[in-house]
């Protein structure tokens, strides 16, 4: 069972995010970086499936900078079996059309039954790569993955998915593309002997140029902007309570509008 | 975190981000309970295991994983960023009771001992300490007469982290006459006849970690169980405590620096006469004087790691790192309770605790006034 993980690199949730003053991106100084959560959800499967075939790989496929070899080192100490980073200046900034672009070239290149996407990067949010990379290498996809068991013949695969309020679950043929949602496992810890492994497996380190990526971007970001600050809240003061019950309920209905 | 950056590659990166989310996953949310109960689940150790976290720093032969001091370094900082000093001692109690046994152990007690400790099913505590005092060392005075191939060992311990339910109890006792050449290290099975808990300690701090009081009477212990030769134990007990007391400086920075973070994030948000805590100029310096000791601390700590990782003796720089980073937690969280007003000496309030677990760290492993004779007879 040949897994291809696409996983990204995104700053850690809990990181206050500031725009730069320019408001041409954020501010990146200081920033500590993870996995993006949705990819860890992929990584786990991709693992999960290799051992119920107990034979197979798990390779992962990361677009980024220097900084991301920490993340694809994390998902090999995790049980991944190699690395391919594709590290290149003109990729930093591109949009899901060049990283679908770049993505699909990469897995063009290796073996894979299933490719695991996060059904969306917690940072750019466009939730769109995943999606374009079945288009461009024209297999079949399956989005919001929550559960999924693969034929032993690796043929095909019976996946859940969420919907609106509830669960559906189709078949898939394989290869594809399956983007992963939270709720379809709990991650494993990069343990500290698996750590230690990790500094012996491979990263195979690729250009733009090495997987022949012409794509231009068809998105150009703009501006970027913090949501307006809270208003400071209202008191009702020196009022009795039955008389500030019925202030706050016509304020709620007619000014907050939330009744 | 900006310091150390030469220290940590990216392995312990990783290994920092593991420990963390383990701390996040398996621990915080059940360590306030923990900590009134006076324990944590036994389990916990197995899980910690199954991570690795036991077996930083053994080799792999013994079930554990090659590894560097400064990976030592990242289980333990982010072990105590728990919050709890009580359940990181607790949890790590092996990492003062195992040491002797793998530098004076044969190849057949190693395995006997150290594999199912750092696979998290047996939990190992250091005996040192007894009623009689405990800064004199060389004064132990649980007998261990033998009797052929068993020694007959009687007497008591006190203060012993994990006491209360270790398997087994790396233990100095006496094996001849008086001093400090009389003394043997023994590993007693705690499910030996004659062994018993007299009582669970109860303490200022430290809370989730159980502390008891050991009784000896007659308890049979092979002398297969001996570590080294009879009367080597002293040495054995002194090189152990440079670990130990890395392992405390290191717990003493992570209490400071989490006491300030609290007090920087109350100070922001607290408001008295109409601004912030911040606004007043007191504060911000007090705020900066605490983050300048702890920065220093903690990076002076990470030298003598290094130190000690390039294979030195450094016994003057640990223990002066034991005596600084520990003075350093208390003043630190003294201020960090004083900032927090009334609400510092409140149960809800991290910092409380923090200041309580503070208070063991220039007592343990070495008082500070043990730690001063150590560095006088070095330095004069
Ligand atoms: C929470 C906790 C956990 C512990 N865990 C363990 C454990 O797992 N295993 C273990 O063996 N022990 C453990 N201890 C015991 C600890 O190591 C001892 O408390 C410590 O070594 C001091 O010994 P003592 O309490 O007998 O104090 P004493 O030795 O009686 O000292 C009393 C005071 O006299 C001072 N003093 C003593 N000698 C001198 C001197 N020569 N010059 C100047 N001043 C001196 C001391 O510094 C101290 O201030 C633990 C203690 C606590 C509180």
């Amino acid at each position: 069972m040949k897994s291809l993980v696409c996983m990204k690199q995104v700053p850690d949730t809990e990181t206050q995010i500031k725009v730069n003053s320019q408001g041409t991106g954020i501010v990146t100084e200081g920033i500590k970086y993870i996995i993006n959560p949705y990819d860890e959800f992929s990584v786990e499967e991709a693992l999960r499936l290799k051992e119920k075939f107990k034979q197979g790989e798990v390779v992962i496929l990361t677009i980024g900078p220097d900084r991301c070899t920490e993340s694809i080192r994390t998902a090999l100490a995790m049980g991944a079996d190699k690395g391919i980073h594709i590290n290149d200046e003109s990729l930093n900034s591109a949009d899901p059309f060049v990283v679908a672009q770049a993505l699909a070239a990469a897995a063009s290149q290796v073996d894979y039954n299933v490719i695991f996407c996060g059904h969306r990067a917690i940072d750019d949010d466009f939730a769109e790569a995943g999606a374009m990379l079945a288009e461009l290498l024209q297999i079949p996809q399956v989005t919001l993955v929550t559960k999924v068991e693969v034929s032993d013949d690796k043929t095909k695969a019976i996946v859940e998915r969420d919907v609106e309020g509830g669960k559906e679950t189709v078949e898939v043929s394989l290869p594809c593309v399956l983007t992963s949602q939270k709720g379809l496992n709990e991650p494993r810890y990069a343990s500290l002997p698996g750590i230690m492994k990790a500094k012996k497996k491979p990263i195979d380190k690729k250009t733009a140029a090495d997987l022949g990526i012409t794509a231009e971007a068809r998105l150009e970001s703009r501006e970027y902007s913090m949501p307006p600050e809270r208003k400071a809240g209202k008191k009702l003061e020196g009022m009795e309570p039955p008389d500030a019950a019925k202030e706050l309920v016509r304020l709620l209905r007619n000014e907050a509008k939330v009744i | 975190m900006n310091s150390g950056l030469d220290y940590f590659g990216e392995s312990h990166h990783i290994l920092r981000q593991t420990v963390a989310k383990f701390v996040e996953r398996e621990i915080k949310p059940h360590v306030d309970e923990w900590e009134e109960a006076g324990e944590f689940p036994r389990d916990l150790y197995r899980k910690a295991a199954e991570v690795g976290l036991l077996g930083v720093a053994y080799p792999e032969e013994w079930s554990g994983f090659p590894s560097d001091i400064f990976h030592e370094v990242v289980v333990n900082e982010e072990l105590t960023r728990c919050g709890s000093g009580g359940l990181a001692a607790g949890l790590m109690s092996h990492a003062i009771a195992l040491p002797p046994i793998l530098a004076m152990g044969t190849q057949e007690q190693k395995e006997r001992f150290i594999p199912p400790v750092l696979r998290g099913e047996k939990i190992a505590a250091l005996g040192i300490t007894e009623p009689g005092g405990g800064s004199d060392v060389g004064n132990v005075k649980t007998r261990a007469v033998r009797d052929g191939d068993h020694y007959v060992v009687s007497g008591s311990k006190t203060m012993i982290t994990s006491g209360t339910r270790a398997d087994l109890v790396t233990m100095a006792v006496r094996t001849g006459g008086k001093g400090h050449r009389e003394i043997s290290l023994l590993v007693v099975e705690t499910d030996s006849p004659g062994f018993s808990v007299s009582k669970k300690l109860k303490k200022m701090g430290w809370w989730a970690s159980d502390t008891a009081e050991l009784a000896l009477d007659e308890v049979r212990v092979p002398v297969a169980n001996r570590l080294g030769e009879e009367g080597a134990g002293f040495y054995g007990i002194m090189h152990n405590f440079r670990k130990e007391r890395l392992y405390l400086s290191l717990m003493a920075n992570i209490t400071a620096q989490m006491a300030l973070e609290e007090s920087v994030k109350y100070a922001r948000v607290r408001e008295a006469f109409g601004k912030p805590l911040t606004g007043f100029q007191v504060t911000r310096h007090k705020l900066v004087d605490m983050a300048t000791l702890v920065e220093i601390s903690r990076e002076f700590t990470y030298r003598v790691a290094a130190k000690i990782g390039a294979g030195m003796n450094a016994v003057k720089e640990i223990s002066m790192a034991k005596i600084f980073s520990a003075e350093v937690c208390d003043r630190v969280c003294h201020h960090a309770v004083q900032i927090h007003g009334g609400y510092g000496f409140m149960r809800e309030y991290l910092v409380e605790r923090l200041y309580r677990d503070s208070r063991i760290l220039s007592i343990g492993g070495g008082t500070t006034e043990i730690m001063k004779e150590v560095i006088s007879k070095i330095i004069l």
